[in-house]
């Protein structure tokens, strides 16, 4: 680990050299919100912003993404056969990645490279990506970092942190391919010795910041089939229009559904990203649904998240606090409300009401 | 790093009409790269994804058995686009297969017990690769005895009717083929649901006797207590369950079932595991 520091136009000039050997994405202004973008020669990354409207699970996993090229020419020779898109990706950098959404990728990647299964095309875009994180010096209202896994200095998932202080830049490389990337964009100045206490300061005034937070020590120790029939899953469903808002922003939301499109003669098999709220996700071809009700998926989400995923694998809920659920939702569904009912949820209480009343 | 998601490419070899009302047919496929065959090696009770350029994919429990060699066959009921499209196919069409996917029946566990196969309607496909595994001359002797209760609604409905023929008439295998009702003067075998049929045909329950229960679930609902009261631990009653997929590697989320997915972690569950999970299939 190295701290550097960046002036204004070696942050400038690095990010262009960079561009000469990696595709650089970061957050730019879009409408009135910030959005990860490839950049073009010239446009530098704006971190005046904080969380992005969308987490930037794209850079890797985009929407809508080709896996496969077919013909249905009869006079050709591969037919019907499916082809692989070739998808090694070049070398890329996501600039500007808040701690919360780098924390996202390696909870993700449990899904997409499990020992079973590798999922080639995540699995090559990620390996393929350096991971430059922005440290929050202020959260928002809605983050709850802190109690979800990392903080607004968290370093998990990333290969640089940099800190802004001011008009300046520290950078600390946390990996070789941080480091070869620091290389590449010619960052080198070593900081002063006084700033690793200075940045200790900034950590703690931001986590400070962090106001809201989640309990989640109970939720591995609960009996899943109580949480699953818990009481308050069709009163916390009863405003939710099931739009998938909060699966499509969420950096740790993966599923995805499979198409092909056929145009004349030839076509492609593709994924796009699905989501739990919607009925058709699962929606036997009999007509049967086993998750009907909007309730059902309203719980699916949240179930998944915070203990299907928390038995599974034991290192935390599918969750990193990055709050865009919460803002986004159009009716105020509240996963820190939800999570603190499921941790304090007691099943047998709960029967006692039933009984005594 | 191998691509999961890519199909074999694979030829329809043959086509079956299986019921008298052509609603069901089995597909027996070919590689046509010989070597995808050895990539291929499955065990029963597994299934594949066939892939229909264009269509899509559906997930299909594989009724050949590993015993069988050159081929795979699988049993497709039309119902949607994809499984619709397939019954439109010609023999000498060109299509795709991957798999083997999920867990087969646990042999293992199986060897040196008796088995009981209860199976009704289309659900039979997994358990006639069940059937033609164990009676291979190779593995007969690694089991006890073994029963089957198969029902469909009329003869006609009945899959694999030829072997369900040649296995009533082995004296290996303790078959009870019935079916809802009949007007056929000449039908031979039983007339009656499967969970009745069960009830009278059934061994007790046992620490060495494990049922092996795939079927529509109004039968599934009514063969359990069934099983119950003939002394099955949920521990030896064996099932397969289905739910939509996609990916069938545990990793497009939409086939689970509270922390299991229904393509990786099963499709075959103990009752003793369902028991623990929602029952969202």
């Amino acid at each position: 680990m190295t701290l550097i520091k960046i002036d204004r136009q070696t942050w400038v000039d690095g990010i262009e050299k960079a561009k000469s050997a990696y595709r650089v994405f970061g957050p730019v202004k879009e409408n009135n919100d910030h959005e990860f973008k490839l950049l073009a020669k010239g446009e530098m990354p704006d971190f005046n912003c904080q969380n992005t409207r969308m987490s930037p699970k794209a850079i890797i996993y985009p929407q809508s993404q080709i896996m496969f090229t077919y013909s249905l020419d009869e006079s050709k020779d591969d037919c019907r056969i499916m082809k692989e898109v070739e998808n090694a990706t070049s070398p890329q950098v996501a600039v500007g990645v808040r701690p919360c959404d780098a924390l996202a990728f390696p909870i993700v990647r449990r899904n997409f490279d499990s020992p079973e299964y590798q999922d080639t095309y995540w699995i090559k875009a990620y390996e393929a990506t350096t991971f430059v994180g922005l440290a929050c010096n202020a959260a928002c209202s809605t983050c709850f970092c802190t109690s979800a896994g990392t903080g607004p200095f968290g370093e998990t998932g990333l290969d640089i942190l940099l800190v802004q202080d001011g008009d300046t830049l520290y950078a600390k490389t946390l990996t070789p391919k941080g480091e070869a990337l620091a290389a590449s964009a010619g960052w080198s100045s070593p900081a002063a010795s006084d700033v690793s206490a200075r940045l200790e300061t900034l950590k703690t005034a931001a986590e400070a910041s962090v106001t809201a937070a989640v309990s989640t020590d109970k939720l591995k120790d609960k009996v899943l089939l109580d949480l699953y029939e818990a009481p308050f899953w069709e009163e916390e469903a009863f405003s939710c229009i099931n739009c998938g808002t909060c699966t499509y922003v969420c950096p740790t939301c993966w599923c995805f559904d499979v198409q092909d499109e056929t145009h004349g003669k030839s076509g492609i098999r593709m994924r796009n990203w699905d989501s739990c709220m919607f009925p058709l996700f699962t929606h036997h071809a009999s007509g049967h649904n086993p998750r009907h009700n909007n309730y059902e998926r309203l719980r699916q989400r949240f179930m998944h998240k915070l203990k299907y995923y928390v038995d599974k694998y034991d290192s935390g809920i599918q969750c990193v606090g990055c709050g865009r659920c919460i803002r986004l939702c159009p009716v105020n569904i509240d996963i820190r409300r939800i999570c603190d009912k499921m941790n304090s949820f007691d099943a047998k209480s709960c029967a006692c009401d039933v009984a005594s009343s | 790093m191998q691509n999961p998601y890519l199909p074999y490419p694979v030829r329809i070899d043959e086509i079956i009409t299986e019921t008298e009302d052509k609603s069901l047919k089995t597909f027996k496929f070919v590689f046509i790269n010989p070597e995808d065959e050895k990539k291929f090696a499955y065990e029963s009770g597994q299934f594949g994804e066939l892939s229909i350029p264009g269509l899509g994919e559906i997930p299909i429990g594989i009724a050949s058995s590993p015993m069988e060699k050159g081929f795979i066959k699988f049993t497709v009921f039309k119902t949607g686009k994809v499984t619709s499209s397939l019954h439109a196919m010609k023999e000498g069409d060109i299509m795709g297969v991957r798999g083997p996917l999920g867990h087969p029946f646990p042999w293992k566990t199986l060897e040196g017990k008796n088995i009981v196969i209860i199976g009704g309607g289309f659900a039979f496909t997994t358990l006639r690769s069940s059937i033609i595994s164990i009676l291979d001359p190779v593995n007969r002797p690694k089991f006890k005895d073994i029963h089957v209760i198969y029902g469909a609604r009329s003869p006609g409905m009945l899959l694999y009717k030829d072997e369900l023929q040649a296995w009533a008439e082995r004296d290996d295998i303790h078959m009870n083929i019935t079916v809802d009702g009949t007007n056929d003067p000449n039908w031979k075998f039983l007339t009656g649901f499967v969970p009745t049929i069960t009830e009278q045909k059934a061994p007790s329950g046992s620490p060495d006797t494990y049922a092996i229960v795939c079927g529509p679930p109004i039968m599934i609902k009514f063969t359990q207590p069934v099983l119950d009261n003939l002394g099955y631990s949920h521990d030896n009653i064996i099932m397969s369950l289905e739910n939509r997929m996609k990916c069938g590697i545990g990793i497009c989320g939409r086939c689970n079932i509270g922390s299991s997915l229904v393509c990786k972690d099963g499709p075959v569950f103990t009752l003793s595991q369902l028991n623990n999970m929602p029952k969202e299939y």
